[in-house]
Parts: structure tokens; C-alpha cells; sequence
């Protein structure tokens, strides 16, 4: 039985400056908090989340109970990151289009939607709003920041931007810097959308047009590197949908994971914002923290005081082991505390959103150490 | 060997606030002690997700690798000690694992079961493999890949122009000094790489 959340919302009038040089004003970041930030104000844990998730971590909204939180299976009352011991916060990122100011919005300036218009921005801008609002919040310092992902990503630039502001990092299923064939898959994603008739330069909204074949074809593209290979084969294998024999058509859905793949598509283009997946496909690709420092990741770390734990899976080849590993030796490089799990799990990049216990025991043994550190048993 | 005595015998062995790095690191009892009572710090390297998840929950910092992968992640000399308790007589690559110990750091600890110890021999006087407490498995049924000596462990060191600081035997929860070869069921090494 999961829990009842409620997601809030906080004004800024700004203005944040953003790594390309622009700056935004007059925006509004949505977040959710679970649990009671404790007299000490020591046992906060920022959740960073990933490509399409946004602030509703946990829990469900009142009287839906299909709104269950991205990882209710990691965050809450007895779960691995336990909401009775920690106070942990959920944002969403700007740029988004769950809640936070993004390119859907009507910009106040000129009365007319954002959309191509809305400044791009990267994991560190993301990293300085959500250190804003911590300050709203009373928080100074996290007891950790986790995210899987993209998430991770952030997870890793918080002790690189605020070293005196994170005790612990958990960077799960994550890299250091999307690779060439990372980024290729976001390119492709990012053509299918603005190639479609319905894109209008990024000013659909205007048109009263969705670019949804665009989407549709971006989140085929992603799921695919989500899963591995084994996965795929063992839930659709070669499965036609409703014949034994091929219909001999190139336009019709006969495979099982052609049917699964559009269904996916289908449902991602109906609520996510194809602005918003440009924004943060790109946020991807961009983010680097070695790129300052000559590719030495080790140099970029260099000021972290923030202990780590690492996580990644075997069968990720999006976000592979070796990636993470780069990360491990980077800290490792500057004698920094870090303990690194390598999960023998079968489910692909995904794997970080389910439940693998020995994940999960790992992230919960974590933060039982981080408990008992922060005062928070 | 993993009793608490032995550990602490060989805590006794290592610089107080020494960087470590402990290959097959198990639970992480070792360098848990070693932090408490001797102020080290370091990492553990371990395969087995059990002892992982019992290092995360002992606050032990432990990376999780396959010693037969290498020791990539490590400069040389990071580390003051690294240790290799009961880890060699796994390791396919075990002479190559000897010289990455003395290479990532300034000096090795290694410590294995005696095949000589005179128990051994007795049973293979008798014509049977020995089936003891310090080796507790059948022929055919053993993680003990590597079976070796006090005086077998001396010759490849010296192959590998390693310098050998200290040499002793383990029983009981003490130092063999005395004929080790015979009367030790662990065998105990400090070494170093020799320069040059």
C-alpha cells in the first residue's frame, strides 16, 4: 500500500544564469518532500530524476492510485531509502513539462508559449535550481543526493558544484559523458521530432498540433537501449501478435515487440513534450564535468569531500559498468570514499527502476550507514 | 583463518593510518579493524554480492571487481599495504596478482593455507588429499584452485624479484617461527617489489 503525496510548487523570481550564457526568470520549479526533515535539519536526501520522470518520487496522488511515484520501490516508509528516517525531496527539473517552467508555458514577456524559444539547459543549471530551493527549504546540507541515469548525473555534479553541501552521492546505472553512440541515439530521437510536419519549428503549440509521430519514434529509439538483448528476446522473442503464419506486409504490426514498441510510443506521445525531450536529450549530450579540466575526470573531482557509492548493471550497455568504473577510479584517483557495486541483473539500463534485491538491500545497507551518521535511526 | 585473533595478530603488521587496499576483502572485517583500532583507511576488492552488501553495511568502503580482471583501477603506489588474506589460492592469475600487489603498493601482505603443514602431509602419507579445518573441502570440490607451500611461496617470490621483509607461520592464533614449512597451517608474507 503505498502512501498519499501531494506535489507542491515554488516561485523564483529569478533570475538563475544558465551555463549557455541566457538566464531565466519568473519560473517555477514543482517538487514533493516525504518524510520530516529532522530538528537537526541532517537527514535530507535529494532524488534526482531521469529523462522522463519528474518530482513525484514516491507515493500516489489522493484518490488515484495508478500515480504511483517513478520509485516507490526505492523510496518510502521501510523501503531502501527509508521516508522514516529521511526527508527526501523530489524537483523537477526546469525545462520539464510535469509541473516546472518549461517551454510549453506562456512566457510573460511576449503571452505566447515558450517552445523553441526556452533556453537550453544542462545538468548544472538543473543542480543550481534544485540547490535554490534547498535553500527555501532550510537545507544547507544534503545527507545524499541519488539519482539513476540522467539522474545520476546530477547526483555526480552536486559534489562537484557544492562539495560542502552533499555528505553522500549515490550515482546508480550512470556516466561520466554520454559516448558518441549515446549521443547518436539522442540525435536520432531528436530529428524525428523536429522532422515532423506537426513540429513547427518548436511553436506547435500555437498550431494546436502535436508532434506525436516525432515522439513516437523518439521513445522507440530510447526504449530499446533501455532493455538488453536477453530481455527482449525472452519477453517477445520472435512472437507474432495474432497469426502463425506472416502476413507478408511491411506496414502492419505482426512481431510481439513491434506491437509493444508502438504501444510505448503511443503512450509516451500522448503526455510528454516533445520541446522538453529536445531539451533534455541535449542536457544529456552536454553534460561533461571532465570537458573543463582537459578530459582528466579525476581533476574535475578534485574538490569533493562527498563519500560515493556506485552502482551499475551488467547488462547496461547504454550506461555500461565500464562507464561507471571510470567514475570509481577517477575517485579513486583522488583517495575518496567510494564503495562500487556491479549488479549481476539481466534487465538492461532499466534495471535501475526494478527490483533487484540485491540492489536494492545494497542502496538500503547505504543508507542505514547514513542514518546512523546523521542521527536519523 | 578469518577468526577475529589471526586478523588482529596481522593488524598488528600494519603502520597505523596506512592507506589499504584489500584484495578479496570478504565482509569486510579486516578493514573495519584496521580502521577502528588502527586508523587505516582504503578499499576493499570483492566479487561475491553477499560480502558487498556486508561491507556496505559494516560502512566499509569495497569495490566490486573480479581480482582476476586486474588491478586497472590502481596506480602505482597507491596504496601503503596491500593485503591478500586467503585471496592467492583462488586466483587463476594468482603470479600475476603477486606482482600488481607489489606494484599498487608499497608493500604486499599475503597469507594462504600451508599445504605443507604436517597434518597434509600425514594424509597424503596415508594416500588421501587432506580434508582438515584449515582445508575443509574434498579434492574434486574445493575454491582452492592454488595449493601451495611456505617454501613454494619463497621460490616464486624470488622469481618475481620480490623482496620477502618477513616470513612467519600461523596456528592457533600464533606465529610459527620455528619450522613453519611443517608446523603452520598458514603461511605469512610481507614483501616488497625490489626497486629497480
Amino acid at each position: 500500500m503505498s502512501f498519499v503525496v501531494q506535489p507542491q510548487a515554488m516561485h523564483f523570481d529569478g533570475p538563475l544564469a544558465l551555463r549557455s550564457g541566457a538566464s531565466i526568470s519568473g519560473y517555477t520549479l514543482a517538487y514533493e518532500t516525504y518524510g520530516a526533515l529532522n530538528a537537526a535539519r541532517s537527514n535530507a536526501v535529494l532524488v534526482c530524476h531521469a529523462l522522463n520522470a519528474s518530482h513525484h518520487v514516491a507515493g500516489v496522488y489522493e484518490g488515484q492510485p495508478g500515480s504511483e511515484g517513478w520509485w516507490d520501490n526505492m523510496v518510502g516508509p521501510g523501503k531502501p531509502l527509508d521516508t522514516d528516517r529521511f526527508f527526501v525531496i523530489g524537483i523537477n527539473n526546469l525545462g520539464s513539462c510535469f509541473g516546472s517552467t518549461g517551454p510549453a508555458d506562456i512566457d510573460p514577456a511576449t503571452g505566447r508559449s515558450r517552445g523553441a524559444d526556452f533556453p537550453v539547459v544542462t545538468v548544472e543549471d538543473w543542480v543550481e535550481a534544485q540547490a535554490l530551493l534547498l535553500d527555501r527549504l532550510g537545507i544547507t546540507r544534503l545527507a545524499a543526493v541519488m539519482g539513476g541515469s540522467l539522474g545520476g548525473m546530477q547526483a555526480l555534479s552536486w559534489p562537484i558544484q557544492y562539495p560542502d553541501r552533499v555528505a553522500h552521492a549515490v550515482v546508480i546505472a550512470s556516466a561520466p559523458n554520454l559516448n558518441a553512440e549515446n549521443i547518436a541515439f539522442n540525435e536520432v530521437a531528436r530529428r524525428a521530432i523536429v522532422t515532423d510536419p506537426d513540429f513547427h519549428g518548436g511553436h506547435f503549440y500555437e498550431h494546436g498540433t502535436v508532434p506525436k509521430r516525432g515522439l513516437r519514434i523518439a521513445r522507440m529509439i530510447g526504449h530499446i537501449t533501455y532493455l538488453s538483448d536477453d530481455v527482449m528476446n525472452t519477453r517477445f522473442g520472435r512472437e507474432l501478435r495474432d497469426a502463425v503464419a506472416y502476413k507478408y506486409t511491411t506496414q502492419d504490426v505482426e512481431f510481439q515487440i513491434e506491437s509493444y514498441l508502438r504501444y510505448q510510443g503511443d503512450k509516451f506521445s500522448e503526455y510528454f513534450d516533445a520541446n522538453t525531450y529536445l531539451l533534455i536529450t541535449r542536457a544529456l549530450d552536454y553534460f561533461d564535468p571532465a570537458a573543463a579540466y582537459g578530459g582528466r575526470l579525476a581533476d574535475a573531482l578534485a574538490g569533493c569531500q562527498t563519500r560515493f557509492l556506485l552502482a551499475s548493471f551488467t547488462t547496461d550497455w547504454r550506461f555500461a559498468p565500464a562507464r561507471s568504473r571510470e567514475i570509481v577510479r577517477a575517485l579513486l584517483d583522488n583517495r575518496l570514499d567510494v564503495s562500487y557495486a556491479e549488479i549481476d541483473a539481466p534487465h538492461g539500463h532499466d534495471a535501475f527502476l526494478l527490483d533487484d534485491p540485491r540492489y536494492l538491500n545494497l542502496v538500503r545497507a547505504y543508507f542505514g550507514r547514513v542514518a546512523a551518521e546523521v542521527g536519523a535511526a | 583463518m578469518s577468526d577475529i585473533s589471526t586478523y588482529r595478530l596481522l593488524s598488528q603488521m600494519i603502520p597505523r593510518g596506512a592507506r589499504v587496499l584489500d584484495l578479496g576483502c570478504g565482509d569486510g572485517t579486516m578493514l573495519d579493524l584496521l580502521a577502528r583500532e588502527r586508523g587505516c583507511t582504503g578499499y576493499g576488492i570483492e566479487i561475491d554480492d553477499a560480502n558487498v552488501l556486508a561491507c556496505a553495511r559494516r560502512g566499509v568502503n569495497v569495490i566490486q571487481r573480479n581480482l582476476e580482471d586486474g588491478l586497472d583501477l590502481f596506480d602505482d603506489r597507491a596504496f601503503d599495504v596491500v593485503l591478500q588474506l586467503d585471496t592467492l589460492q583462488h586466483l587463476r592469475n594468482a603470479e600475476t596478482m603477486l606482482r600488481e600487489t607489489a606494484r599498487v603498493g608499497r608493500i604486499g601482505i599475503v597469507a594462504f593455507p600451508n599445504f605443507a603443514h604436517w597434518p597434509n602431509r600425514m594424509a597424503i602419507l596415508r594416500g588421501r588429499m587432506p580434508v582438515t579445518r584449515r582445508l575443509p573441502y574434498q579434492w574434486y570440490d574445493t575454491p582452492n584452485i592454488r595449493v601451495g607451500t611456505f617454501k613454494d611461496f619463497d621460490a616464486l617470490a624470488r622469481r618475481n624479484q620480490l623482496r620477502i621483509l618477513d616470513a612467519f607461520g600461523l596456528q592457533d592464533g600464533r606465529e610459527v617461527r620455528w619450522l613453519p614449512n611443517a608446523r603452520a597451517g598458514t603461511a605469512v608474507f610481507r614483501f616488497e617489489a625490489m626497486p629497480g
